[in-house]
């Protein structure tokens, strides 16, 4: 631990701030031991944060950007080595002992972790909880009353309903957005200083995701503190953060005002993460730019940059010395950058996107060549006809009783026809999944019908279905999940063709052949899964899907668990692919922003239903069900000046359970438009299920072509 | 996952599926080029009670074997000079009352307890697989029936129903016991394995299987099964050891080995009577009955530390470093 | 939930009296107290094995035999023994002295267990972590006859070298012991002391090894870290957050550790002379006695199936997740 006091103001890696800052941390380091040796997770960052600042430390895994946190909680495990300087208020806080910390946690540092659904103790009731952040701080004058009586007040203001009976729940009882407010409501309990939130809002779904942030606004407001918001998603941050700090390889390789890091980036890194987000926005047209490679170990860095084997702008200069932090060329004085070739990224004519894109070299895939022939006119590949699906929902074990049915998929209808690709966007138990796995089922359905090129999958035969199972194939969300781990490559792509009783030459012969369309070396062909980055096993499960030559693919959120910088170029595959090989595809996210880069139509579900239905160009620029309006404005925008803009649809509450779903039109009970409507349009929405009909021109006199709503006031509000 | 050893800044471990920041990625293992088997084999060898514990066994299985090559007396001689003798240079663990020499006669039960102990442990994981892997993957009346099997079983402790079969076994070969103890071994393995299919079943890769259109058969062979290998490995020794423990007092009380086969049980028997004044008698079969199953216990632990990096067993110190290894695997994904 | 409870009863009786059935099947399958009779010198009338074989039943099925029986017991008989004295009178006193033993046991083992569990982990890789597990592997790899040998020779040395009867190895009082109150407790307690060790000896290095690893889970827990940072100390949020939570796993392991203790004190019983319930069992096996086994047989299911059930109890006041199903 060093502690050279009046080094730290003299620190050139230090922005000029105000003396009084809050939060004040210099040349940090944390390592940890590993087998292969120390694990120097965070490297010497620096940064301070001013009384009600927000400061946004963004990174992809590995970067450092939690462990630097939780050094300054004072949380690290102990085999963890630290130095630097970490100062609250001019306090310095390494070497504090853990009973000196425990004072400082919770009163003036409280913290919001990552996982809502493992923050919370499962025996103990949320108030207790929260009321013990109040009595373990409150000294004598705190009565377990009080406590008791404040923890309410405190759940009431983090906005969960029935505050009053909900504070003696068990945290298994809440949802995941309302465990994370709970353990907000515990974070400002005591009016902390500074509040540290590490992802607070990537286990959340997107719209849980826009409450919560806006929590942690208003928390803000009401308490006055500062704000550290660690987090992978820039478009969180564009819409939050005063100023930004971008971790790579345990160091901040850019800092900056959040509209300058946004505007004008001057590390080819954050360059490369602006640039590979797809962007709700933009659309087809942008190129993604994907970041070849993989963050470095960190237990052996080669001299140089970090980044440089990834760089584009790579010279040989790169790898003499790592370069500092510093003001990066044309930028005002808070704006730096470790990197030795800032001054032509400055000089360059392009900013932003159209920069990223021609820096690393980055192209839009034409996928015009399949739209020749109309849409009405290409074959139906997929058709969906009034899916059903309900689980039954029993009691105990023994005397096995149905109580109910979980409606998981409720009448879902749509087609993909040849050589498109369809979009199945909603949140996490809109049934989105549920309705792939009854396809790839191949079971006769519940009700409805599911038609794959042309036959009706009830009645098949045993061997009809073997026959399908070629043309219909699935990539599923985890790659690391969907492969074996005890095949190598060769195996796992073998296995449809072995299934299908293709000879063993011929397998010989296709799995290299596979390999290389996907972009992997051949070489790699004995390697086991364990030994992929998680991008090229992704890669492996495509290349698995497409061994029998399918002409559908199915894809289960293909790309949620990956890296954005990876997102990119696995996108950019699946794009080139359904071009050379003709395909349609069955795109399965969460994210709209995805689905706005890679689908031709997008059908938004709900609870079992789809509510919104159309081509990807009407739909996004015309959303007309006030479900997939709340969705698209719930999706943070990578853009400062259009996040300020943005009116956010907030909605209320939580999805109701699919066992019981509301009456008439299922969203109405978290609808905004609901509220608006007089009495008389209220009871249509409870008493009738609003069908599906075509939409309202986004312009009126124009010919709406493909694009329809289930709402009974439908209407049109732009939010992107 | 404890707090105080985890390894590669790994903070976030109980959350399992999220991000988890772990600097060294994946790049290190892909130039490696470790296969699983030889990262298994690294760790296990650096286990050293887990290490000693195999030394033992085989060595003591081994002298078993082939003490008669060596030993001065064999086990159905009778020195008729020496009636209750102590230990002495020829006779190494002493003498019993009608002057058998009690080395001989322990390295024969030692043999027959090991022996037992290991068929029984292979006889039980094959059942105990086919019964959970089917409960699991087929469920329904399958799982149904076959779990109610295994909680019928459960509540008569395999003891009781082996003490009175026993009678049935008087005169027959020892290996009815062995088959008789593996009948009734299987039941809490097939528990374990019965979860873990649930969780294997919804796996992914298990999906994608089904979806290619492969048979059951080939699913549980496949992926069900060789996934479960290091549970099933780390079972067997749990089964070895505590069958080890089962046949020695069964055979204690009769029930067990009948004669004139011997195992360590029957010769502890034998010379419990007169514990206080010849001690010799069973304190070599007893002291090397601890150390076998002690060694076998080892054994387990040092697999489970080996195989399954989160394991839940005993962790060593050395575990830090070798989660990580683990854990970047999972963690890319994230 | 109480309902939960009570359908988990409902079936355990059922399993109950299907593993009643079972051991009753296979003894009198594999039973034969015939030819005990037989091999009597000098060979006892053809008319006294006819009457003995009438008597016990053995011409009938054994499926009518089970009902029979079983239907006696419900009216409290359990039969009379092969050498003709009643199940029924014995009962009790067995009962009451394998209960006794059994309910020490656990108590003891689970308390030293747990506290020695936790310690252990808190101070993992400490030496006394390293003693208390190793402690723990040697008396898990040591059959409880052997224990029970050993325990009884260290006794023996105990008493030599204090030269007086301070530890007591046979019986689970002296045999026509005369005194007060306080004497008698005393004679109890030196009666009681050995096969006590023995058998909690074995459950607490059971319930150590997992207390120590549930333990360990809950260290680097997400929630521990919560409490730690609204202002826990560490020690603080260990004892009143991880260790409250690490108790939960216990609950199921109590079912499990129970079937041991039953198997650990018929031995037990055996080795230091306490006529209970696993004495009757062998002896019963000994003598060919298909009622005796039986009788055993249920009290055992029963002990376990209401260890079970207490399990599940334990585990929904100790978990809220399940007490609201």
């Amino acid at each position: 631990m060093t502690m050279i006091d009046s080094d730290v103001l003299a620190d050139p890696g230090l922005p000029p701030g105000p003396d009084d800052a809050l939060l004040e941390v210099s040349d940090l380091e944390v390592s940890f031991p590993s087998e292969d040796g120390r694990v120097r997770a965070v490297r010497g960052i620096s940064y301070r944060v001013a009384p009600g600042e927000v400061l946004g430390i963004v990174g992809e895994s590995g970067s450092g950007k939690s462990v630097s946190s939780l050094a300054v909680m004072g949380l690290l495990p102990p085999s963890a080595k630290i130095s630097g300087s970490i100062r609250l208020r001019g306090q310095e806080l390494l070497g504090l002992s853990d009973t000196e910390l425990s004072r400082i946690r919770g009163r003036k540092i409280a913290m919001v972790f990552q996982d809502p659904l493992s923050a919370l103790t499962p025996v103990y009731t949320v108030g207790d909880q929260i009321a013990e952040a109040l009595l373990v701080h409150g000294g004598r004058s705190m009565t377990a009353k009080a406590a008791a009586k404040r923890s309410v007040e405190l759940l009431d203001l983090v906005g969960i309903p029935n505050a009053t009976d909900r504070v003696n729940a068990f945290p298994h009882e809440f949802s995941g957005g309302m465990r994370q407010r709970a353990v907000i409501a515990m974070a400002i309990a005591n009016d902390p200083d500074l509040i540290i939130a590490d992802e607070p809002t990537t286990a959340l779904d997107v719209t849980v995701q826009a409450q919560v942030l806006e929590v942690l606004k208003t928390a803000q407001e009401v308490t006055g503190a500062g704000i550290v918001l660690i987090t992978h998603d820039l478009g969180v941050v564009a819409g939050t953060a005063d100023r930004v700090v971008v971790m790579y390889a345990g160091k901040a390789v850019e800092t900056g005002t959040v509209d300058e890091i946004f505007a004008a980036p001057r590390m080819p890194y954050t360059l490369g993460l602006l640039g590979s987000i797809p962007r709700l926005d933009i659309g087809r047209g942008q190129p993604l730019v994907p970041i070849e490679g993989q963050p470095p170990s960190m237990v052996a860095l080669p001299p140089g940059c970090p980044f440089g084997p990834r760089c584009p702008l790579h010279v040989d200069a790169c790898d003499q010395a790592e370069p500092e932090l510093l003001v990066a060329p044309g930028a005002s004085g808070d704006h730096r950058a470790a990197c030795i070739r800032t001054a032509e990224l400055a000089e360059a004519d392009a900013e932003g996107g159209e920069l990223a894109a021609e820096v690393f070299d980055a192209h839009v895939v034409d996928t015009s060549a399949l739209h020749t022939v109309p849409r009405t006119e290409r074959e139906v590949v997929l058709g969906v006809d009034g899916l059903v699906k309900h689980y039954p929902v029993r009691t105990g074990s023994v005397f096995r009783r149905k109580v109910g049915a979980v409606q998981a998929v409720d009448g879902v209808t749509f087609d993909v026809r040849a050589g498109e690709t369809l979009g199945l966007v909603g949140e996490s138990g809109c049934g989105k999944s549920t309705t792939i796995l009854e396809i790839m089922g191949l079971e006769p359905p519940m009700g409805g019908s599911v038609q794959v090129l042309g036959s009706d999958i009830t009645g098949l035969s045993k061997a009809d279905r073997k026959r399908i199972r070629r043309d219909l194939q699935i990539v599923f969300q985890d790659p690391m999940a969907s492969l074996d781990p005890r095949l190598p490559v060769r195996d796992l792509i073998a296995e449809p063709l072995e299934v299908q009783g293709f000879s063993k030459e011929q397998i010989a012969q296709r799995v290299p052949e596979l390999m290389r369309l996907v972009g992997l070396r051949s070489e790699q062909i004995n390697r086991y899964p364990g030994e992929f980055s998680g991008g090229q096993r992704q890669r492996i499960c495509i290349a698995r899907a497409l061994a029998l030559e399918p002409k559908v693919l199915v894809l289960d959120e293909p790309v949620s668990a990956l890296d954005v910088s990876i997102q990119a170029g696995v996108l950019n595959l699946l794009d080139e692919l359904k071009v050379r090989l003709g395909l349609a595809y069955l795109f399965v996210a969460h994210d709209l922003s995805v689905v706005r880069h890679i689908a031709d139509r997008v059908a938004v579900m709900y609870l079992g239903k789809i509510v919104e239905i159309g081509s990807v160009d009407e739909v996004f620029a015309a959303p007309q069900h006030p479900y997939t309006q709340a969705l698209l404005s719930a999706i943070p925008v990578p853009d400062p000046e259009v996040e300020r803009r943005r009116e956010r649809v907030l909605l209320h509450g939580d999805m109701p359970s699919p066992a019981n779903p509301p009456s008439g039109c299922r969203f109405r009970t978290r609808c905004p438009l609901f509220l608006t409507l007089d009495a008389d349009q209220q009871a249509r929405c409870i008493g009738e299920e609003p069908l599906r009909r075509p939409a309202q021109p986004a312009e009126p006199g124009t010919a709406v072509v493909d694009h329809e709503a289930a709402c009974h006031w439908a209407r049109i509000k732009t939010v992107v | 996952m404890t707090t105080t050893d985890v390894g590669a800044g790994t903070h976030v471990p109980a959350g399992g599926g999220a991000p988890v920041e772990v600097p060294s990625g994946p790049a290190a293992a892909e130039t490696e080029g470790v296969t699983r088997g030889r990262l298994v084999l690294r760790r296990f060898l650096r286990n050293r009670l887990a290490l000693a514990g195999l030394v033992t066994l085989v060595l003591l299985y081994a002298v078993s074997l082939l003490s008669p090559l060596f030993a001065p007396w064999a086990y159905n001689q009778y020195d008729y000079t020496a009636f209750l003798q102590p230990p002495s240079p020829s006779h190494w663990f002493g003498t019993s009352q009608i002057g058998e020499d009690v080395f001989a006669q322990t390295m024969r039960g030692l043999q027959k307890s090991l022996t037992i102990g290991l068929l029984t442990g292979l006889i039980s994981i094959v059942i105990a697989s086919l019964v959970g892997a089917s409960a699991g993957y087929f469920g329904g009346w399958v799982d149904r029936g076959l779990m109610w099997v295994v909680d019928l079983l459960l509540v008569l402790p395999s003891f009781l129903i082996i003490a009175v079969i026993s009678p049935a076994l008087r005169g027959s070969s020892w290996i009815w016991f062995v088959l008789l103890l593996g009948v009734f071994a299987w039941m809490i393995t097939a528990r374990i394995l019965r979860g873990m299919t649930l969780t294997l079943r919804e796996r992914e890769f298990v999906k994608a299987a089904k979806f290619m259109g492969a048979p059951s058969s080939l699913i549980i062979r496949r992926h069900i099964l060789p996934n479960m290998a290091s549970l099933m490995i780390i079972d067997v020794t749990i089964t070895v050891g505590a069958t080890i423990l089962l046949e020695t007092g069964l055979s204690y009380f009769g029930f067990g080995v009948q004669p004139p086969d011997v195992s360590l049980g029957t010769l502890i028997r034998a010379g419990s009577d007169a514990a206080v004044t010849t001690p010799w008698l069973f304190l070599f079969a007893g002291g090397l009955l601890v150390i076998s199953v002690l060694a076998v216990n080892f054994i387990g632990d040092g697999l489970r530390d080996a195989l399954d990096p989160n394991s839940r067993g005993g962790r060593r110190r050395q575990k830090s470093a070798r989660k990580s290894a683990s854990k970047t695997k999972k963690v890319a994904t994230s | 939930m109480a309902r939960f409870l009570v359908r988990r009863l409902f079936n355990y009786v059922a399993l109950c009296l299907v593993a009643t059935f079972l051991a009753f099947a296979l003894a009198a399958l594999t039973f034969d107290p015939i030819a005990k009779l037989q091999e009597r010198n000098p060979p006892p009338p053809q008319s006294a094995i006819d009457a003995k074989r009438a008597e016990l039943h053995l011409d009938e099925p054994i499926p009518a035999r089970f009902v029979h029986w079983l239907g006696d017991a419900a009216r409290g008989d359990f039969g009379q023994t092969v050498v003709n004295t009643s199940i029924s009178d014995e009962l009790p006193r067995r009962v009451g002295v394998s209960l006794r033993l059994f309910l020490l046991g656990t108590v003891v083992g689970i308390g030293l267990g747990v506290i020695l569990g936790v310690a252990s982990a808190i101070r993992q890789y400490k030496f006394s972590d390293y003693f208390a597990t190793l402690f723990s592997f040697v008396i898990l790899s040591t059959p409880v006859f052997l224990l029970g040998l050993l325990l009884k020779y260290g006794a023996l040395q105990l008493n030599t070298a204090a030269g007086a009867q301070l530890l007591v190895f046979t019986g689970e009082t002296s045999p026509g012991f005369q005194g007060s109150f306080g004497a008698a407790l005393l004679d109890r307690i030196q009666h009681l002391v050995l096969p006590t060790l023995t058998i909690a000896l074995g459950q607490i290095a059971y319930y150590s090894r997992y207390q120590r690893s549930a333990m360990l889970d809950v260290l680097g827990s997400d929630f521990l870290r919560t409490a730690q940072a609204k202002g826990l100390t560490r020690r603080k949020a260990l004892f009143k957050h991880g260790l409250r939570t690490a108790l939960v796993p216990m609950a199921t392991l109590f079912a499990f550790g129970f079937g041991l203790l039953i198997t650990g004190g018929t031995f037990t019983e055996r080795i230091f002379g306490w006529y209970g319930m696993g004495d009757w069992l062998v002896y019963g096996i000994e003598q060919d006695d298909t009622n005796i086994t039986a009788t055993v047989t249920l009290f055992v299911a029963v002990l376990v199936l209401i260890s079970g059930w207490l399990s599940d109890v334990f585990y929904a006041l100790l978990d809220p997740r399940v007490r609201l199903r």
